[in-house]
């Protein structure tokens, strides 16, 4: 099994042209990254409003684990159904498989950035206001960047989940590395089904720490974990 | 961050390990283990399986309810999924009978088969079979697989024939289900045959809804309907002649391991196969649209 694995893997014809492991790939990150940026669009905001004014709180928390509760493919084929009828050309397949990644992309990002708003050291944030600055100076200048590592874990945990879950857009027709599975089940080929499920594993790595290696760029050397004590 | 990291690659190399070891093993092992566990008495019920899609279902369902009827303990293990999948079924027992299409059993058994009228595709079935699967008498009910367009796209196009979309196929899109892309009877016989080369090929589900919508919706220009799908009448769809025979001859026949065929099982369902044909079939799957399967199948076995 593993040699058959391989061999699909390593085949000079799975590599190029239409419908090929680039080509998906390609097409599996780009359905992730729309749905991640959505997702963040709206989580993010959110967070920090909540994390910040510590309003809405447990209207939040229950709004986040309800969020995780939603199943995905049930989503994806009421959407599927409502939206097709309705629009036109690739975005009708392409919107419902969307909409599944954001709601799923959501939660890790709306706790991450919340937690990490909600966790700024007290006494940064008192000598940020002993200093005299308003509110929106203490948002963006103190507990923005403390908040950071927190933020980032979450943007990571959001995008491995929508990574893994972007494999059921092949479901309804979409193209991305599910298609693979699907495909592959579906012709009996367990090789290329098997491969598609290690490509989607190998993506979500890579990809986590394409994001690892921004975070360090991004987070203070004084919030790294090493030197926190 | 290293913490994390160790997780995250512990966690990913876990699940490729888990999923490699799916790969090898028999993926109806797990859901299609629906052992007989004895239909009282000590007697083994007969399980009976079906594809993934709603006309094999309801006709499952009427081969239950005719076994049922004579006192043939069964069992149902319905949705299984393609030929592909419950194959592997019958093979290791989890299935003992299904209702299958005469055309493309013959071609998945045989790759080389090449009758495409009824009879001679029965016969060669019969050829093909391996000892341990036996057909019984096949109905004059055939669901084949056709290539169908909207009215509008055959009228503007001019379309009678398959063969019609050659030189428009560069422009359109053919929406199928998955296997499509592989099997004879799908992409690759479409060219062979009739030379279509489609700019490209969606997979959707077979026979499905979502490939309905999106013919009449245009997000693909033809598409592979079953002919006894309610969907094509409802929507005046036109179904594009075969006159090659690319799809071959699939009239409804029961598939079941030689050792569970008794005399009774075989006249119950030869019965059934005698008064099955096209027309109350496509009835039929106008009602299952909103009746449990299980009750048409009723009505038809009580009406037998």
């Amino acid at each position: 099994m593993i040699a058959t694995i391989w061999a699909w893997l390593t085949d000079p014809a799975n590599w190029s042209g239409a419908g090929s492991i680039p080509d998906q790939t390609l097409e599996h990150l780009r359905l992730s990254f729309i749905a991640l940026v959505v997702a963040a669009l709206i989580a993010i905001p959110i967070g920090l409003y909540v994390g910040h004014t510590g309003r809405g709180r447990v209207v939040l928390v229950n709004i986040v684990s309800a969020f995780r509760a939603i199943p995905s493919l049930g989503v994806l084929f009421i959407a599927a159904l409502l939206l097709l009828p309705r629009l036109k050309g690739e975005l009708a397949f392409e919107l419902p498989s969307l909409i599944v990644l954001v709601l799923l992309g959501m939660p890790p990002i709306l706790s991450g950035v919340y937690a990490g708003i909600q966790q700024v050291d007290p006494a940064a944030r008192d000598a940020a206001r002993g200093m005299g600055m308003t509110g929106q100076q203490r948002l963006w200048r103190v507990e923005v960047p403390c908040a950071l590592p927190l933020i980032f874990s979450g943007l990571r945990s959001s995008m491995l989940q929508i990574i893994a879950t972007a494999t059921i857009a092949a479901v309804v027709g979409l193209g991305g590395l599910g298609r693979f599975l699907i495909d592959g089940q579906a012709n009996r080929k367990y090789d290329e089904m098997a491969g598609g499920a290690i490509l989607v594993a190998v993506l979500a790595l890579l990809v986590d720490l394409v994001f690892a290696a921004l975070q360090r760029f991004a987070v203070s050397p004084g919030l790294a974990p090493a030197a926190r004590r | 961050m290293n913490r994390r990291h160790s997780t995250v690659l512990g966690l990913a190399l876990a699940g490729v390990l888990a999923l490699s070891a799916c790969g090898g093993g028999d993926p109806l092992d797990e859901e299609g283990g629906e052992e007989a566990t004895g239909g009282g008495g000590g007697e083994e019920a007969l399980v009976i399986g079906s594809a993934n899609f709603p006309e094999n279902v309801l006709l499952a369902e009427i081969y239950a309810a005719a076994l049922g009827d004579a006192g043939v303990p069964v069992e149902t293990n319905l949705n299984i999924g393609n030929r592909e999948a419950y194959m592997l079924g019958l093979e290791d027992g989890s299935i003992d009978l299904i209702p299958e299409y005469t055309g493309n059993l013959t071609l998945y058994l045989n790759e080389a088969a090449e009758e495409t009228e009824s009879e001679a595709v029965y016969a060669e079935l019969q050829e093909s079979l391996p000892d341990n699967l036996t057909v019984l008498d096949m109905a004059e009910a055939e669901d084949k697989d056709s290539v169908v367009v909207t009215r509008e796209t055959a009228d503007e196009l001019g379309l009678v024939a398959i063969g019609d979309l050659a030189p428009h196929a560069p422009n359109l899109v053919l929406g199928g289900p998955s296997e499509w892309r592989d099997r004879y009877t799908g992409v690759p016989g479409l060219k062979e045959v009739y030379g279509l080369e489609f700019s490209s090929f969606r997979p959707l589900d077979a026979g499905s809804t979502l490939t309905v919508e999106a013919l009449l919706n245009g997000q693909i220009d033809a598409a592979n309907i079953f002919t006894t799908d309610p969907a094509i009448a409802q929507n005046d769809f036109v179904v594009l002649e075969d006159p090659e025979a690319l799809f071959a001859a699939q009239n409804v026949v029961p598939l079941i391991s030689t050792e569970k065929v008794t005399p009774q099982i075989e006249e119950v369902l030869n019965n059934v196969s005698a008064n099955l044909t096209t027309e109350n079939l496509t009835d039929m799957m106008v009602q299952v649209q909103d009746t449990d399967p299980a009750e048409v199948a009723r009505e038809f076995v009580d009406a037998l």
